[in-house]
């Protein structure tokens, strides 16, 4: 181990209350010089939720009996009105992972559509090839989102029953080839409570510094989902309570000043009240999970990917965040043509 | 001796020029800009919502202020112009701030891109002011290209640490007369703002030390104040720094017959 992992593994078990207020203060100090009071919002829409994968902890895994829905490019494009209509600028396109039903060419298609109405397009989507990639940048997507979930190579094999998910390294290697393929934001992540935290989230910032270092003009941001058990999944799950978000999120804060931040709604919203200042710099708000669910709210025809615990509106998080004397943005990007 | 500032061939009275990111809202914002007296304000392309004008950042901008638009998040000169010339489509002026940063953890400029940007930019009728690395033979090349200013930065941008360059910038402006020379980025406190004055630079663009003080209203003004004394201690002939003691009345004056 090296001194900063040891460092890390020190202050990931340390229940010193002192340290913990410590931390929370430099990295609140920190989070206000890189990025001021600035608070950038945006919302998922889910385009498909086919799958071939078979991971033991998410909704949408492959044999989760739960009835399929892509979305034709016409109701991508209802899809996208509606989100627009909320204020949201800026949108993240999500698919399962299914080559077949949900071909990069697909996703090209809904990028170029989502383009017409937002400012800044994401993919978080199953990895692909350089090329690929390259191509969904061109059509207008600025940032790539994908989540190693677990650094933990036997348990992800483990968690991982069946489908091309079970490739480790292709996915391990997914930063490199969106950075290669010209991308200026990258999301990465870890699903918290898969395996212990303390070791997966050193394993995370490792990941992130060697991408800072080899691809320094991306912008990257971390997320720090935590697992909630899905119906049917017998496994145990580590615990990460509240206060292990804290650390994670002022220590992520402290070695990575100028990355962002991101905080789900899987959070509740008081817990995100809480601990906005601590170093988040982006949200989502208004999300729906569902496949179509901003187009028809009320229909019933399946369930999300997980569950929303943050049902609030753009304009009441807006105006959560501006009592708090934050500075909701909405455009933080605008594409400019990508070649 | 009349002193003027002239930029793009606007005179600006004021020698503070502010940038418009990191505010905790946008009425504070524009508070702090009017109490500031600035009349050159910088906004970021990336932050302006061109299509919803009620959120607009640009509705909180006071009348009668330049708006420089900064080409925040462009990676290379080619992105650079490109966030330019939407800008001025939607209708935001020929006045630009270069941005090109290609390094998310420093955030410092790339020189070579931003000379490639300011020469596209300022061909094409844009008055062009490139944030930079202070560096001689990049500040000649902005000047060739048709740079109307030259920025470089004291310090890391948002660090507050002032101006750890500066002998640095003292070579730009001993060096470069023919545009004005504004420190941009890491001026953390007036005094810094005054020490860049007192330097000799011709103006400051201050925006993270203003957005994220308990009071930027009152800093703004504090601001103001320092750039303005640094200013006129510049004219008045500021004494240079001794490594010594030097005695007010000189020794050997009697010499001389004084």
């Amino acid at each position: 181990m090296n001194s900063l992992t040891e460092d890390l593994d020190r202050i990931f078990r340390s229940e010193d209350r002192d340290l913990l207020e410590r931390l929370a203060r430099a990295a609140q100090e920190m989070t206000g010089q890189y990025h001021g009071n600035a608070i950038a919002l945006y919302a998922p829409l889910y385009i498909s939720n086919y799958c071939s994968n078979r991971c033991v902890y998410c909704g949408f895994r492959a044999d989760a009996g739960l009835k399929r829905k892509r979305l034709t490019l016409e109701e991508v494009g209802k899809e996208c009105r509606a989100l627009s209509e909320t204020g949201i600028r800026s949108c993240l396109l999500l698919t399962g992972e299914s080559r077949r039903q949900s071909p990069p060419s697909y996703i090209k298609e809904a990028v170029r559509i989502a383009c017409r109405y937002f400012t800044d397009v994401s993919l978080e989507i199953y990895p692909l090839d350089v090329d690929e990639y390259r191509e969904l940048y061109r059509a207008g997507a600025d940032g790539v989102t994908i989540y190693q979930e677990t650094y933990d190579r036997r348990l992800y094999d483990e968690l991982h029953l069946a489908g091309p998910k079970k490739d480790y390294d292709y996915r391990f290697q997914a930063p490199e080839r969106i950075a290669q393929a010209g991308f200026r934001h990258i999301g990465m992540g870890a699903l918290l409570g898969l395996a212990d935290w303390r070791e997966d989230v050193p394993r995370l910032f490792s990941h992130l510094r060697y991408m800072e270092k080899t691809y320094p003009g991306v912008e990257y941001s971390l997320s720090f989902p935590r697992i909630r058990p899905v119906e049917g999944d017998p496994r145990q799950y580590h615990e990460v309570s509240d206060r292990d978000m804290v650390r994670i999120i002022s220590v992520a804060r402290l070695l990575f000043p100028r990355s962002g931040i991101n905080l789900s709604t899987r959070e509740t919203g008081a817990f995100r009240d809480r601990v906005i200042g601590f170093g988040i710099t982006k949200m989502s708000a208004g999300s729906s999970t569902r496949v179509g669910g901003y187009a028809e709210r009320e229909e019933d025809y399946d369930d999300g990917q997980f569950q929303v615990h943050d049902t609030r509106s753009l304009p009441e998080i807006k105006s959560m965040l501006t009592s708090k004397g934050y500075d909701p943005v909405i455009t933080d990007w605008r594409n400019i043509v990508n070649d | 001796m009349e002193d003027r500032l002239v930029i793009g061939g606007r005179e600006l009275k004021s020698r503070f020029l502010i940038g418009t990111g990191k505010f905790g809202n946008k009425q504070v914002m524009r508070e702090a800009i009017v109490s500031s007296g600035a009349e050159l304000v910088t906004v970021a392309l990336r932050r302006i919502d061109i299509e919803n004008n009620n959120e607009n950042i640009l509705a909180f901008i006071p009348e009668n202020i330049t708006l420089m638009i900064n080409t925040s998040g462009a990676r290379n000169a080619r992105e650079a112009v490109r966030i330019a010339r939407i800008a001025r489509e939607a209708g935001y002026g020929n006045w630009v701030k270069i941005e090109v940063i290609n390094d998310s953890r420093y955030l410092l400029p790339d020189n070579y891109e931003t000379v490639k940007a300011t020469e596209a930019l300022a061909a094409d009728g844009f008055i062009v002011l490139p944030y930079m690395n202070p560096d001689l033979y990049a500040a000649r090349d902005l000047v060739r290209a048709g740079a109307a200013a030259i920025m470089p930065l004291g310090s890391f941008i948002g660090s507050n640490q002032g101006l750890r360059l500066k002998i640095l910038i003292d070579v730009l402006i001993e060096e470069i007369d023919e545009v004005p020379i504004i420190v941009d980025a890491g001026i953390g406190l007036p005094s810094h703002a005054a020490r860049a004055m007192e330097a000799g630079a011709d103006a400051v663009l201050v925006n993270t030390a203003v957005a994220v003080a308990a009071d930027p209203v009152r800093m703004a003004v504090a601001f103001s104040k320092a750039i303005e004394a640094g200013r006129m201690a510049c004219l008045a002939g500021a004494g240079r720094e001794q490594r010594t003691a030097a005695a007010s009345s000189p020794l050997a004056g009697f010499l001389y017959n004084e």
